[in-house]
Protein backbone atom coordinates (compact mmCIF):
# COMPACT_ATOMS: atom_id res chain seq x y z
CA UNK A 1 0.00 0.00 0.00
CA UNK A 2 1.35 3.52 -0.55
CA UNK A 3 -0.28 6.45 1.52
CA UNK A 4 -0.22 9.90 2.13
CA UNK A 5 -0.01 10.94 5.97
CA UNK A 6 -0.43 14.49 7.10
CA UNK A 7 0.65 14.32 10.43
CA UNK A 8 0.55 17.27 13.11
CA UNK A 9 4.37 18.15 13.95
CA UNK A 10 5.26 19.75 17.04
CA UNK A 11 8.41 20.54 18.58
CA UNK A 12 7.25 21.27 22.04
CA UNK A 13 4.72 22.32 24.39
CA UNK A 14 5.47 26.08 23.08
CA UNK A 15 6.29 25.87 19.34
CA UNK A 16 3.35 26.61 17.06
CA UNK A 17 2.68 22.99 15.35
CA UNK A 18 1.55 22.04 11.85
CA UNK A 19 0.24 19.28 9.63
CA UNK A 20 3.40 17.92 7.40
CA UNK A 21 3.03 15.59 4.47
CA UNK A 22 4.52 12.39 4.20
CA UNK A 23 4.44 9.70 1.56
CA UNK A 24 5.14 6.05 3.25
CA UNK A 25 5.49 3.05 0.50
CA UNK A 26 4.99 -0.47 0.25
CA UNK A 27 3.21 -0.46 3.65
CA UNK A 28 1.77 -4.14 4.38
CA UNK A 29 -2.13 -4.20 5.48
CA UNK A 30 -0.77 -6.80 8.11
CA UNK A 31 1.03 -3.90 9.61
CA UNK A 32 -0.62 -2.16 12.79
CA UNK A 33 -0.94 1.69 12.75
CA UNK A 34 1.96 2.16 14.78
CA UNK A 35 3.99 -0.33 12.67
CA UNK A 36 3.31 1.97 9.52
CA UNK A 37 4.27 4.92 11.61
CA UNK A 38 7.83 2.86 12.99
CA UNK A 39 8.44 2.43 8.70
CA UNK A 40 8.00 5.91 8.58
CA UNK A 41 10.42 6.86 11.34
CA UNK A 42 12.59 4.47 9.82
CA UNK A 43 13.00 6.49 6.78
CA UNK A 44 12.60 9.95 8.10
CA UNK A 45 16.14 8.92 10.42
CA UNK A 46 17.85 7.36 7.78
CA UNK A 47 17.04 10.79 5.92
CA UNK A 48 18.60 12.91 8.78
CA UNK A 49 15.11 14.25 9.97
CA UNK A 50 13.49 14.22 13.52
CA UNK A 51 11.24 11.15 13.61
CA UNK A 52 7.19 11.57 14.52
CA UNK A 53 6.94 11.24 18.41
CA UNK A 54 3.85 9.23 19.50
CA UNK A 55 3.23 7.07 22.63
CA UNK A 56 2.92 3.43 23.07
CA UNK A 57 3.44 0.71 25.39
CA UNK A 58 2.54 -2.91 25.27
CA UNK A 59 1.09 -2.48 21.53
CA UNK A 60 -1.70 -6.02 22.63
CA UNK A 61 -4.73 -2.94 23.48
CA UNK A 62 -3.68 -3.58 26.83
CA UNK A 63 -1.98 -0.28 28.41
CA UNK A 64 -3.73 2.74 27.12
CA UNK A 65 -0.30 3.97 26.18
CA UNK A 66 -0.90 4.36 22.35
CA UNK A 67 -3.69 6.79 21.27
CA UNK A 68 -3.96 9.41 18.68
CA UNK A 69 -6.89 10.81 16.32
CA UNK A 70 -7.15 9.13 12.78
CA UNK A 71 -9.46 10.81 10.01
CA UNK A 72 -11.01 12.74 12.87
CA UNK A 73 -11.86 9.82 14.49
CA UNK A 74 -9.92 8.54 18.25
CA UNK A 75 -8.22 5.38 17.60
CA UNK A 76 -9.18 5.66 14.29
CA UNK A 77 -12.11 3.95 12.30
CA UNK A 78 -12.22 0.61 13.83
CA UNK A 79 -13.44 0.66 17.95
CA UNK A 80 -9.77 -0.96 19.19
CA UNK A 81 -6.85 0.94 20.41
CA UNK A 82 -4.32 2.74 17.35
CA UNK A 83 -2.04 -0.62 18.19
CA UNK A 84 -4.65 -2.46 17.71
CA UNK A 85 -5.39 -0.67 13.90
CA UNK A 86 -4.15 -2.73 11.15
CA UNK A 87 -3.69 -0.68 7.61
CA UNK A 88 -5.98 -3.32 6.11
CA UNK A 89 -8.56 -0.56 7.30
CA UNK A 90 -7.14 1.95 4.69
CA UNK A 91 -7.01 2.06 0.69
CA UNK A 92 -3.85 1.99 -1.11
CA UNK A 93 -3.66 5.41 -2.17
CA UNK A 94 -5.48 7.25 0.90
CA UNK A 95 -4.73 10.46 2.38
CA UNK A 96 -4.52 10.10 6.28
CA UNK A 97 -4.52 12.68 8.59
CA UNK A 98 -3.17 12.13 12.57
CA UNK A 99 -3.31 14.64 15.29
CA UNK A 100 -2.74 14.10 18.94
CA UNK A 101 -5.79 14.25 21.68
CA UNK A 102 -6.76 17.89 21.58
CA UNK A 103 -7.82 18.77 24.72
CA UNK A 104 -6.84 22.04 27.24
CA UNK A 105 -6.07 19.15 30.14
CA UNK A 106 -3.87 17.45 27.75
CA UNK A 107 -1.10 19.55 26.41
CA UNK A 108 1.10 18.31 23.48
CA UNK A 109 4.57 17.38 24.66
CA UNK A 110 5.64 16.91 21.35
CA UNK A 111 4.04 15.87 18.13
CA UNK A 112 1.43 12.97 18.85
CA UNK A 113 2.43 12.67 22.34
CA UNK A 114 -0.12 14.48 25.33
CA UNK A 115 0.57 14.94 28.82
CA UNK A 116 -2.35 12.65 30.42
CA UNK A 117 -1.26 13.31 34.13
CA UNK A 118 -4.60 15.06 34.47
CA UNK A 119 -5.96 11.52 34.76
CA UNK A 120 -3.62 10.33 37.30
CA UNK A 121 -4.50 13.07 39.32
CA UNK A 122 -8.54 12.11 38.69
CA UNK A 123 -7.78 8.59 39.85
CA UNK A 124 -5.20 10.15 43.26
CA UNK A 125 -8.20 11.81 44.03
CA UNK A 126 -10.78 8.82 44.71
CA UNK A 127 -10.05 6.43 42.20
CA UNK A 128 -9.18 3.81 45.09
CA UNK A 129 -9.58 1.91 48.19
CA UNK A 130 -8.26 2.14 51.53
CA UNK A 131 -7.29 -0.95 52.64
CA UNK A 132 -4.29 -2.45 54.76
CA UNK A 133 -1.47 -3.67 52.98
CA UNK A 134 0.45 -7.15 53.58
CA UNK A 135 -0.87 -10.54 52.91
CA UNK A 136 -3.67 -11.18 50.72
CA UNK A 137 -6.83 -11.07 52.65
CA UNK A 138 -8.69 -14.42 52.74
CA UNK A 139 -10.85 -14.81 49.55
CA UNK A 140 -14.46 -15.04 51.27
CA UNK A 141 -14.40 -12.51 53.80
CA UNK A 142 -16.02 -10.25 51.86
CA UNK A 143 -18.84 -11.89 49.61
CA UNK A 144 -19.16 -9.76 46.19
CA UNK A 145 -22.65 -10.25 44.82
CA UNK A 146 -22.15 -11.61 41.08
CA UNK A 147 -24.10 -8.55 39.59
CA UNK A 148 -21.65 -6.39 41.47
CA UNK A 149 -18.60 -8.39 39.89
CA UNK A 150 -20.01 -8.09 36.74
CA UNK A 151 -20.51 -4.08 36.52
CA UNK A 152 -17.28 -3.85 38.39
CA UNK A 153 -15.55 -6.00 36.05
CA UNK A 154 -17.35 -4.26 32.81
CA UNK A 155 -16.06 -0.80 34.23
CA UNK A 156 -12.65 -2.06 35.69
CA UNK A 157 -11.79 -2.51 31.66
CA UNK A 158 -10.91 1.18 30.82
CA UNK A 159 -7.24 1.76 30.68
CA UNK A 160 -7.23 5.49 30.40
CA UNK A 161 -6.58 5.77 27.28
CA UNK A 162 -8.35 8.80 26.83
CA UNK A 163 -9.73 8.80 23.83
CA UNK A 164 -13.23 10.06 25.30
CA UNK A 165 -11.71 13.23 25.79
CA UNK A 166 -10.54 12.91 22.62
CA UNK A 167 -13.63 12.50 20.61
CA UNK A 168 -16.20 14.55 23.17
CA UNK A 169 -17.08 17.84 21.35
CA UNK A 170 -16.95 19.17 25.07
CA UNK A 171 -13.20 17.22 25.94
CA UNK A 172 -14.99 16.11 29.14
CA UNK A 173 -13.28 13.33 30.78
CA UNK A 174 -16.95 11.99 32.25
CA UNK A 175 -16.90 8.47 30.90
CA UNK A 176 -12.88 7.90 32.04
CA UNK A 177 -14.06 9.18 36.17
CA UNK A 178 -17.72 7.14 36.00
CA UNK A 179 -15.79 4.54 34.68
CA UNK A 180 -13.52 4.13 37.91
CA UNK A 181 -16.11 5.77 40.19
CA UNK A 182 -18.99 2.75 39.31
CA UNK A 183 -16.21 0.29 39.40
CA UNK A 184 -15.06 0.88 42.83
CA UNK A 185 -18.82 2.06 44.10
CA UNK A 186 -20.20 -1.33 42.83
CA UNK A 187 -18.35 -3.31 45.57
CA UNK A 188 -18.56 -3.62 49.03
CA UNK A 189 -14.73 -2.62 49.37
CA UNK A 190 -15.31 0.34 47.64
CA UNK A 191 -18.26 1.28 50.12
CA UNK A 192 -16.60 3.02 52.97
CA UNK A 193 -15.44 5.92 50.45
CA UNK A 194 -18.49 5.32 48.15
CA UNK A 195 -19.53 9.17 48.83
CA UNK A 196 -16.06 10.79 49.11
CA UNK A 197 -14.84 9.49 46.00
CA UNK A 198 -17.43 10.67 43.88
CA UNK A 199 -17.46 13.97 44.90
CA UNK A 200 -13.67 14.49 45.21
CA UNK A 201 -13.39 12.54 41.82
CA UNK A 202 -15.26 15.13 40.29
CA UNK A 203 -13.94 18.07 41.65
CA UNK A 204 -10.44 16.97 40.16
CA UNK A 205 -11.67 16.45 36.88
CA UNK A 206 -13.49 20.00 36.89
CA UNK A 207 -10.36 21.87 38.60
CA UNK A 208 -8.16 19.59 35.60
CA UNK A 209 -9.77 21.93 33.14
CA UNK A 210 -11.94 18.66 31.49
CA UNK A 211 -15.43 20.22 29.88
CA UNK A 212 -18.80 19.04 31.06
CA UNK A 213 -21.28 15.89 29.56
CA UNK A 214 -23.38 17.06 26.88
CA UNK A 215 -24.59 13.50 26.22
CA UNK A 216 -23.55 13.49 22.33
CA UNK A 217 -22.02 9.64 23.20
CA UNK A 218 -18.88 10.47 21.14
CA UNK A 219 -16.93 8.86 24.52
CA UNK A 220 -18.84 5.80 24.45
CA UNK A 221 -18.31 5.06 20.69
CA UNK A 222 -15.13 5.23 20.32
CA UNK A 223 -14.08 3.34 23.73
CA UNK A 224 -11.78 0.63 22.63
CA UNK A 225 -12.94 -0.93 26.00
CA UNK A 226 -16.62 -0.22 25.09
CA UNK A 227 -17.40 0.83 28.74
CA UNK A 228 -21.28 1.81 28.49
CA UNK A 229 -22.58 5.69 28.06
CA UNK A 230 -24.90 4.73 31.33
CA UNK A 231 -21.79 4.37 33.49
CA UNK A 232 -22.04 8.80 33.27
CA UNK A 233 -25.46 8.52 34.39
CA UNK A 234 -24.45 6.13 37.23
CA UNK A 235 -21.98 8.67 38.32
CA UNK A 236 -24.30 11.37 38.16
CA UNK A 237 -26.39 9.10 40.41
CA UNK A 238 -24.02 8.36 42.54
CA UNK A 239 -22.86 12.13 42.95
CA UNK A 240 -26.54 13.16 43.82
CA UNK A 241 -27.00 10.52 46.30
CA UNK A 242 -23.40 11.80 47.65
CA UNK A 243 -24.22 15.09 48.04
CA UNK A 244 -27.61 14.60 49.27
CA UNK A 245 -25.50 13.03 52.32
CA UNK A 246 -23.36 15.69 52.67
CA UNK A 247 -20.35 13.16 51.46
CA UNK A 248 -20.50 11.10 54.29
CA UNK A 249 -21.31 7.56 54.20
CA UNK A 250 -24.15 5.85 56.32
CA UNK B 1 -20.84 25.60 47.29
CA UNK B 2 -19.68 22.82 46.42
CA UNK B 3 -22.69 21.94 44.68
CA UNK B 4 -23.03 24.83 42.41
CA UNK B 5 -19.21 24.66 41.44
CA UNK B 6 -19.24 21.05 39.81
CA UNK B 7 -20.24 21.00 36.23
CA UNK B 8 -22.53 17.72 37.39
CA UNK B 9 -24.14 20.25 40.31
CA UNK B 10 -24.73 22.96 37.45
CA UNK B 11 -25.70 20.60 34.96
CA UNK B 12 -28.49 19.50 37.93
CA UNK B 13 -29.52 23.20 37.80
CA UNK B 14 -30.40 22.90 33.98
CA UNK B 15 -32.32 19.33 34.49
CA UNK B 16 -34.12 20.73 37.25
CA UNK B 17 -35.67 24.35 35.75
CA UNK B 18 -35.65 22.32 32.42
CA UNK B 19 -38.27 19.85 33.87
CA UNK B 20 -40.16 22.79 35.26
CA UNK B 21 -40.01 24.42 31.61
CA UNK B 22 -40.99 21.26 30.15
CA UNK B 23 -43.67 20.73 32.11
CA UNK B 24 -45.10 24.13 31.73
CA UNK B 25 -44.89 23.74 28.16
CA UNK B 26 -46.97 20.80 28.14
CA UNK B 27 -50.31 22.70 29.67
CA UNK B 28 -49.12 25.59 27.73
CA UNK B 29 -49.63 23.69 24.70
CA UNK B 30 -52.72 22.08 25.96
CA UNK B 31 -54.32 25.25 26.75
CA UNK B 32 -53.40 26.70 23.30
CA UNK B 33 -55.86 23.94 21.54
CA UNK B 34 -58.80 25.96 23.17
CA UNK B 35 -58.38 28.28 20.28
CA UNK B 36 -60.02 25.73 17.91
CA UNK B 37 -63.20 25.59 19.93
CA UNK B 38 -63.63 30.16 19.19
CA UNK B 39 -63.55 33.25 20.82
CA UNK B 40 -65.57 32.36 23.73
CA UNK B 41 -64.03 28.96 24.85
CA UNK B 42 -60.52 30.44 24.22
CA UNK B 43 -61.25 33.98 26.21
CA UNK B 44 -63.23 32.21 29.00
CA UNK B 45 -59.88 30.03 29.36
CA UNK B 46 -57.55 32.69 29.95
CA UNK B 47 -60.10 34.50 32.52
CA UNK B 48 -59.84 31.09 34.07
CA UNK B 49 -56.61 31.20 34.53
CA UNK B 50 -56.51 34.27 36.15
CA UNK B 51 -59.04 32.98 39.08
CA UNK B 52 -57.08 29.89 39.67
CA UNK B 53 -56.62 28.78 43.36
CA UNK B 54 -59.83 31.60 44.20
CA UNK B 55 -60.70 31.94 47.25
CA UNK B 56 -57.08 30.58 48.86
CA UNK B 57 -55.24 32.52 46.49
CA UNK B 58 -56.08 36.14 45.63
CA UNK B 59 -56.94 37.26 42.39
CA UNK B 60 -53.96 36.24 39.71
CA UNK B 61 -51.87 35.47 42.56
CA UNK B 62 -51.83 31.66 41.15
CA UNK B 63 -50.19 33.58 37.16
CA UNK B 64 -47.95 35.34 39.09
CA UNK B 65 -45.91 32.69 41.54
CA UNK B 66 -46.45 30.68 38.16
CA UNK B 67 -44.44 33.27 36.44
CA UNK B 68 -41.67 33.80 39.19
CA UNK B 69 -41.18 29.77 39.50
CA UNK B 70 -40.93 30.27 35.70
CA UNK B 71 -38.71 32.80 35.18
CA UNK B 72 -36.40 31.78 38.11
CA UNK B 73 -36.10 28.39 35.99
CA UNK B 74 -35.15 30.51 32.72
CA UNK B 75 -32.63 32.49 34.79
CA UNK B 76 -31.02 29.27 36.35
CA UNK B 77 -31.07 27.11 33.22
CA UNK B 78 -29.46 30.05 30.85
CA UNK B 79 -26.88 31.09 33.90
CA UNK B 80 -25.84 26.75 33.81
CA UNK B 81 -25.89 26.88 30.54
CA UNK B 82 -23.65 29.86 29.70
CA UNK B 83 -20.98 28.66 31.93
CA UNK B 84 -20.89 25.40 31.22
CA UNK B 85 -20.85 26.41 27.59
CA UNK B 86 -17.43 28.61 28.64
CA UNK B 87 -16.08 25.53 29.87
CA UNK B 88 -16.77 23.30 27.61
CA UNK B 89 -14.82 25.70 24.85
CA UNK B 90 -12.00 26.54 26.99
CA UNK B 91 -11.47 22.74 27.19
CA UNK B 92 -10.81 22.05 23.45
CA UNK B 93 -8.60 25.37 22.94
CA UNK B 94 -7.07 23.70 19.83
CA UNK B 95 -9.61 21.93 17.69
CA UNK B 96 -9.20 19.50 15.13
CA UNK B 97 -8.03 19.96 11.42
CA UNK B 98 -10.13 16.59 10.21
CA UNK B 99 -13.41 18.34 11.07
CA UNK B 100 -16.18 15.81 11.17
CA UNK B 101 -19.96 16.53 12.30
CA UNK B 102 -20.88 13.33 14.07
CA UNK B 103 -23.46 14.39 16.98
CA UNK B 104 -27.16 14.38 15.85
CA UNK B 105 -28.42 17.54 14.91
CA UNK B 106 -30.63 18.43 17.97
CA UNK B 107 -27.38 17.96 20.01
CA UNK B 108 -25.08 20.43 17.89
CA UNK B 109 -27.84 22.58 17.90
CA UNK B 110 -28.54 23.07 21.87
CA UNK B 111 -26.87 26.07 22.56
CA UNK B 112 -28.01 28.64 20.13
CA UNK B 113 -30.88 26.69 19.87
CA UNK B 114 -31.33 27.70 23.15
CA UNK B 115 -30.49 31.34 22.77
CA UNK B 116 -33.11 31.30 19.83
CA UNK B 117 -35.60 30.24 22.33
CA UNK B 118 -34.64 32.77 24.99
CA UNK B 119 -35.00 35.80 22.12
CA UNK B 120 -38.61 34.09 20.90
CA UNK B 121 -39.47 34.49 24.35
CA UNK B 122 -38.85 38.18 25.06
CA UNK B 123 -40.81 39.02 21.71
CA UNK B 124 -43.73 35.90 23.01
CA UNK B 125 -44.28 38.20 25.87
CA UNK B 126 -44.50 41.44 24.32
CA UNK B 127 -46.87 39.83 21.69
CA UNK B 128 -49.23 38.02 23.67
CA UNK B 129 -48.72 38.85 27.20
CA UNK B 130 -47.84 42.53 26.92
CA UNK B 131 -49.52 42.88 23.74
CA UNK B 132 -47.04 45.49 22.95
CA UNK B 133 -46.08 44.19 19.40
CA UNK B 134 -49.14 42.77 18.53
CA UNK B 135 -51.13 44.38 15.70
CA UNK B 136 -54.38 44.34 17.67
CA UNK B 137 -52.67 43.96 21.50
CA UNK B 138 -56.24 44.12 23.32
CA UNK B 139 -55.98 43.24 26.88
CA UNK B 140 -58.40 40.03 28.04
CA UNK B 141 -58.76 39.32 24.45
CA UNK B 142 -56.71 36.64 23.85
CA UNK B 143 -57.76 34.82 21.34
CA UNK B 144 -58.20 38.28 18.63
CA UNK B 145 -54.71 38.60 19.55
CA UNK B 146 -53.48 35.16 18.15
CA UNK B 147 -55.53 35.48 15.27
CA UNK B 148 -54.01 38.97 14.64
CA UNK B 149 -50.49 38.15 15.37
CA UNK B 150 -50.83 35.08 12.92
CA UNK B 151 -52.03 37.32 10.11
CA UNK B 152 -48.77 38.95 9.86
CA UNK B 153 -45.79 36.94 7.88
CA UNK B 154 -43.09 38.33 10.36
CA UNK B 155 -45.18 36.79 13.14
CA UNK B 156 -45.77 33.40 11.71
CA UNK B 157 -41.76 32.93 10.56
CA UNK B 158 -40.54 34.10 13.81
CA UNK B 159 -43.39 31.43 15.49
CA UNK B 160 -42.67 28.63 13.41
CA UNK B 161 -39.09 29.00 13.45
CA UNK B 162 -38.72 29.08 17.42
CA UNK B 163 -41.27 26.37 17.76
CA UNK B 164 -39.01 23.60 15.48
CA UNK B 165 -35.93 25.11 17.48
CA UNK B 166 -37.85 24.28 20.75
CA UNK B 167 -38.66 20.89 19.86
CA UNK B 168 -35.33 20.14 18.68
CA UNK B 169 -34.24 21.83 22.01
CA UNK B 170 -36.68 19.06 24.11
CA UNK B 171 -35.68 16.03 21.80
CA UNK B 172 -31.98 16.42 22.98
CA UNK B 173 -32.87 18.08 26.48
CA UNK B 174 -34.90 15.49 28.10
CA UNK B 175 -32.91 12.70 27.17
CA UNK B 176 -29.60 14.66 28.55
CA UNK B 177 -31.88 15.80 31.63
CA UNK B 178 -32.75 12.38 32.37
CA UNK B 179 -28.98 11.09 32.28
CA UNK B 180 -27.85 14.06 34.40
CA UNK B 181 -30.60 13.25 36.84
CA UNK B 182 -29.48 9.68 36.96
CA UNK B 183 -32.20 7.71 35.58
CA UNK B 184 -30.20 6.73 32.29
CA UNK B 185 -29.23 2.59 32.28
CA UNK B 186 -28.66 0.46 29.44
CA UNK B 187 -31.89 -0.94 28.43
CA UNK B 188 -33.81 2.55 29.39
CA UNK B 189 -32.09 4.68 27.57
CA UNK B 190 -34.28 3.26 24.52
CA UNK B 191 -37.32 4.07 26.14
CA UNK B 192 -35.63 7.99 27.62
CA UNK B 193 -34.91 8.42 23.82
CA UNK B 194 -38.58 7.35 22.55
CA UNK B 195 -40.07 9.86 25.04
CA UNK B 196 -38.31 12.67 24.51
CA UNK B 197 -38.85 12.04 20.49
CA UNK B 198 -42.49 11.96 21.30
CA UNK B 199 -42.69 14.63 23.90
CA UNK B 200 -41.06 16.80 21.37
CA UNK B 201 -43.06 15.77 18.21
CA UNK B 202 -46.41 16.35 20.70
CA UNK B 203 -45.45 19.68 21.55
CA UNK B 204 -44.14 20.72 18.21
CA UNK B 205 -47.21 19.93 16.01
CA UNK B 206 -49.64 21.20 19.28
CA UNK B 207 -47.83 25.29 19.34
CA UNK B 208 -47.74 25.05 15.60
CA UNK B 209 -51.19 23.90 14.95
CA UNK B 210 -52.46 27.15 15.94
CA UNK B 211 -50.16 29.39 13.54
CA UNK B 212 -51.78 26.80 10.82
CA UNK B 213 -55.37 27.19 11.83
CA UNK B 214 -55.44 30.45 11.52
CA UNK B 215 -53.61 30.59 7.82
CA UNK B 216 -55.59 27.93 6.79
CA UNK B 217 -58.30 29.61 7.70
CA UNK B 218 -59.66 27.35 10.56
CA UNK B 219 -59.23 29.93 13.18
CA UNK B 220 -60.49 33.05 12.15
Amino acid sequence: MNLTLRIWRQRDPESPGAMTTYEVADISPDMSFLEMLDTLNEELILRGEEPVAFDHDCREGICGACGVVINGDAHGPERTTTCQLHMRSFEDGDTIDVEPWRAAAFPVVKDLVVDRSAFDRIIGSGGYVTAPTGSAPEAHATPVPKPSADTAFEHAECIGCGACVAACPNGSAMLFTSAKVVHLNSLPQGAPERESRVLDMVDTMDAEGFGGCTVTGMCTTVCPKGIPLSSISTMNREFLRATRRGGRPD
Amino acid sequence: MRFWRSTVGKKTVMAVSGAIMLLYLVFHMAGNLKVFFGPDEMNGYAHWLRTVGEPVLHHEWFLWIARVALLAAVVGHATAAYQLSRRDVAARPVGYRHRRARTSYATRTMRWGGVIIALFLVWHILDLTTGTVNPNGEAGRPYENIVAAFHTWYGNTIYIVAMLAVGLHIRHGFYGAAQTLGAGGRTRDRLLKATANGLALLLTVGFLSVPVGVMTGIVE
